[in-house]
């Protein structure tokens, strides 16, 4: 079973795990991603990768809590175990040289933009990134996105740091000014992808952006992670995950990924109830993303 | 029961009727629906054997297991033996003896057959496997010495778990890698607990495993290694039984609605991830007041009476083509009738009606006639024109088949396919167009059976073990 090497809080509701898995590290590519099931009755969730340490075979999720399997996630300490981790599955993000090209990373998207930033660069891009948080203390991975950038601009929902505004706010100057950009690839909230694609769309830049609907098997064998591509059904598990901004169709994408609201609170519920539960009470104050503003803090 | 009975008086036994549980209390559960024959009812089902010297029960098997042979040994008590009997053509007798299509096989050529009712074969061999099984008689084969040579087997269904179990027995050193993380395929993500129970699929794979099969479990070949790469890590030959995993969609409007399932993610979410028992376990899953399955198939019977079971009040079975010819067998056809499955031939869904929050609503729905045969030999449905019709679902589960994954096929070169997507394989040794690389089960030939599927593992583990002893040297 996989090992857990490490498992730290980044801020408020967004933690970094480290796990053991060699032959997948070995193996994957930017752009690709892992399902994990923490334990015997766990769900698989896809998760984004986040980072490759190929030197000690470790593989980095950077997770945000929003329900009962990331919260469960919280309470592993290093050196504990996961039931499963495979992967890498989809396909890995296209990389070439465009000239200039373009990360834009939103909130937890700025983890798995990373080694696709990397990637770009290695390709011999320039490189402009534009990542964005909602306040200063749920950043992340500035300094690292600092070392690849040629350009970086960093951004801020309530202007405690940086550009006081969206990414997209930042993006649309850089191309009003002329920059002539040859690829953008965005990863964040899908508001956030959609509102990049729509602005790209209007200054004709092609966009990828990658997609994390809700999935099963991961292996094309279920059809959960169906989306609308350019009218087009495609299977993110092994089309994707990274498909065309311009003709992702955003709102079916947001319903899907709706489909079990109901029966998520009812897992989180229970889970934060039983009296086993490793989490303080704070976080019984967790709420919904979607559900007026978000106080969690989760403390052990 | 005495020891010599003459044809005829064996023709007046009465045949053995396995006792079930009550239809209305079963829809509430996912206990097994069929609860086994008892062994008094075994030992009189085998008395009605003739023994009969042309023995067409062996040659209607896909496997050719010694019939006759193992219910002369349930004759004479001996369980154990008799399970053993079936074991050394087929690994797996509880699995078969279950979800066999045996009154197309070896029971619709029993002499009995037309007359008095076949011997029920698939009862007696699910019988003593149980036995065996229950009675703790199981015993490890003789394996040969080793070979030092390697076998990878990619995916666990029946198709990669026969061919293990054979090899192994051969003294090859055998590593199956499963996709999922538990093994199994399709034995344990597609036929429910109530056909099927997972702690028998495990103890077979138990089984495999004490005799030395390595099991890799949530390792996708194709992502993680390509066939190649399996060769460059030292592995002497290859066999490829992903199964058929992709499932069919119709295209039509309104197909991505919550509520729509493909009959894989459907079975898979209750049966592999036990989403039956949500919130023990942490697998969601829709459950449907209206649900309509689409598809005439085992694997539609099995969604319906999985919707029954998670409470639905109305479950459908909408079929394009007439009763005559639903694929699934009568046995899950009857199950499902007594279960109450509403049946609504002749009709097929043309669009999906959803509501604001995306989900599914209603689905509208056009009737048929046949006309001409097809070249599946079926007559082809028509639609009449102007018989539309709404039906009011909130869950929708298609099981109208599946295409064969392209993972591996796209990640290896030099390996032939059908327009199909299937491995095109000798069907003498299921060798396939790369050397050393076998193929069976339903990636080669489209969604079939388990028994066919064993019984390709069965022909590929024959040739596997020759190409290995011939043609790799050590």
């Amino acid at each position: 079973m996989p090992k857990v090497l490490d498992n730290v809080q980044m801020s408020d509701l967004i933690w970094k795990m480290e796990v053991e898995v060699p032959r997948v590290v070995a193996k994957a590519k930017a752009g690709q991603f892992i399902i994990l099931r923490v334990n015997e009755e766990g769900e698989r969730v896809p998760m984004s990768i986040g980072g490759l340490d190929r030197k000690n075979g470790a593989l980095t999720i950077v997770y945000q809590v929003v329900g009962k399997t990331s919260a469960l996630m919280t309470t592993l300490s290093a050196g504990s175990e996961i039931s499963d981790c495979v992967g890498p599955l989809g396909l890995p993000s296209h990389v070439e040289k465009w000239g200039t090209a373009c990360v834009v990373g939103g909130g937890i998207g700025i983890a798995p933009i990373y080694p696709i930033a990397q990637a770009y660069k290695e390709a011999g891009n320039k490189l402009i990134t534009i990542i964005g948080s909602r306040s200063k203390d749920l950043l992340l991975y500035e300094e690292e996105h600092r070392q690849v950038a040629d350009e970086l601009y960093v951004c801020t929902d309530d202007g405690s740091y940086g550009h006081h505004g969206f990414v997209s706010d930042v993006l649309k100057k850089i191309l009003d000014e002329g920059v002539k950009i040859g690829m953008v690839m965005a990863i964040g909230p899908v508001p956030m992808m959609r509102v990049v694609s729509d602005l790209t769309k209007q200054y004709d830049v092609p966009t990828w952006v990658s997609l994390n609907p809700l999935m099963v098997d991961g292996t094309g064998m279920c059809g959960c992670c169906r989306v609308s591509v350019d009218g087009t059904t495609k299977f993110a598990c092994v089309d994707g995950p990274d498909f065309d901004g311009h003709k992702v169709d955003f709102d079916l994408l947001t319903k899907r990924m709706s489909a079990y609201h109901e029966q998520e609170r009812i897992a989180m519920k229970r889970f934060l109830t039983d009296p086993g539960c490793k989490i303080a009470k704070e976080v019984a104050e967790f709420s919904y993303p979607n559900e007026k503003k978000n106080k969690a803090k989760i403390a052990h | 029961m005495a020891k010599q009975l003459k044809p005829k008086e064996r023709m007046q036994i009465p045949r053995q009727k396995m006792p079930e549980q009550d239809p209305i209390e079963r829809t509430g559960n996912f206990k097994e629906v069929p609860f086994g024959l008892t062994e008094e009812q075994a030992l009189i089902e085998a008395e009605r054997c003739l023994d009969c010297p042309k023995r067409p029960c062996v040659g209607g098997c896909p496997v050719e297991v010694d019939i006759p042979g193992f219910i002369m040994l349930i004759r004479e008590k001996d369980y154990a033996a008799a399970a053993r009997k079936i074991k050394e053509t087929n690994s797996l007798p509880a699995v078969c003896g279950r979800v066999c299509p045996q009154e197309e096989q070896c029971e619709i050529v029993c002499p009995l057959h037309k007359k008095y009712g076949a011997v029920h074969i698939g009862y007696l061999e699910r019988f003593v496997a149980d036995y065996e099984r229950e009675n703790n008689l199981v015993q490890l084969p003789e394996i040969a010495p080793p070979t030092g040579r390697k076998v990878a087997i990619v995916g666990s269904g029946p198709a990669g778990l026969t061919a293990a179990g054979d090899l192994i027995k051969l003294g090859h050193a055998v590593t199956i890698f499963e996709a999922l993380h538990k093994p199994g395929g399709v034995l344990v993500y597609g036929i429910p607990e109530f056909r099927l129970p997972k702690s028998i699929v495990q103890a077979e794979c138990d089984f495999l495993a004490d005799m030395g099969v390595e099991f890799q479990n949530s390792t996708v070949v194709g992502k993680m290694d390509t066939i190649d790469e399996l060769f460059e890590m030292g592995y002497d030959a290859i066999f490829i039984g992903t199964g058929a995993g992709l499932p069919n969609f119709m295209g039509i409007p309104g197909e991505n609605l919550i509520g729509i399932y493909s009959s894989n993610e459907y079975l898979t979410r209750s049966n592999l991830m036990r989403a039956f028992d949500f919130p023990h376990h942490d697998t969601p899953i829709i459950h449907g007041k209206n649900v309509a399955v689409l598809g005439g198939g085992n694997t539609a019977m099995d969604s319906v009476r999985t919707a029954l079971r998670l409470g639905a009040e109305n479950a459908y079975i909408v079929y394009r083509r007439s009763d005559k010819e639903m694929p699934a067998r009568d046995e899950e056809i009857h199950h499902a009738k007594e279960e109450g499955v509403q049946f609504h031939m002749l009709t097929t869904p043309i669009k999906y009606i959803g509501d604001s929050d995306g989900r599914v609503q209603a689905m509208e729905c056009i009737r048929m006639e046949l006309g001409e045969p097809d070249a599946s030999g079926r007559r082809r449905p028509i639609p009449i024109e102007g018989s539309n019709y709404v039906m009011e679902v909130d869950l929708v589960v298609v099981g109208i088949g599946n295409s064969s994954n392209p993972l591996i096929p796209k990640t290896t070169p030099g390996l032939e396919c059908n327009k199909w997507g299937n491995i095109i394989v000798n069907e003498e040794t299921m060798l396939t167009s790369r050397k050393a690389v076998y193929a069976g089960g339903d990636i080669v030939t489209g969604g079939a059976t388990v028994i066919l599927a064993a019984g390709a593992g069965k022909i590929a583990a024959r040739a596997m073990h020759r190409y290995l002893m011939e043609e790799v040297k050590k």
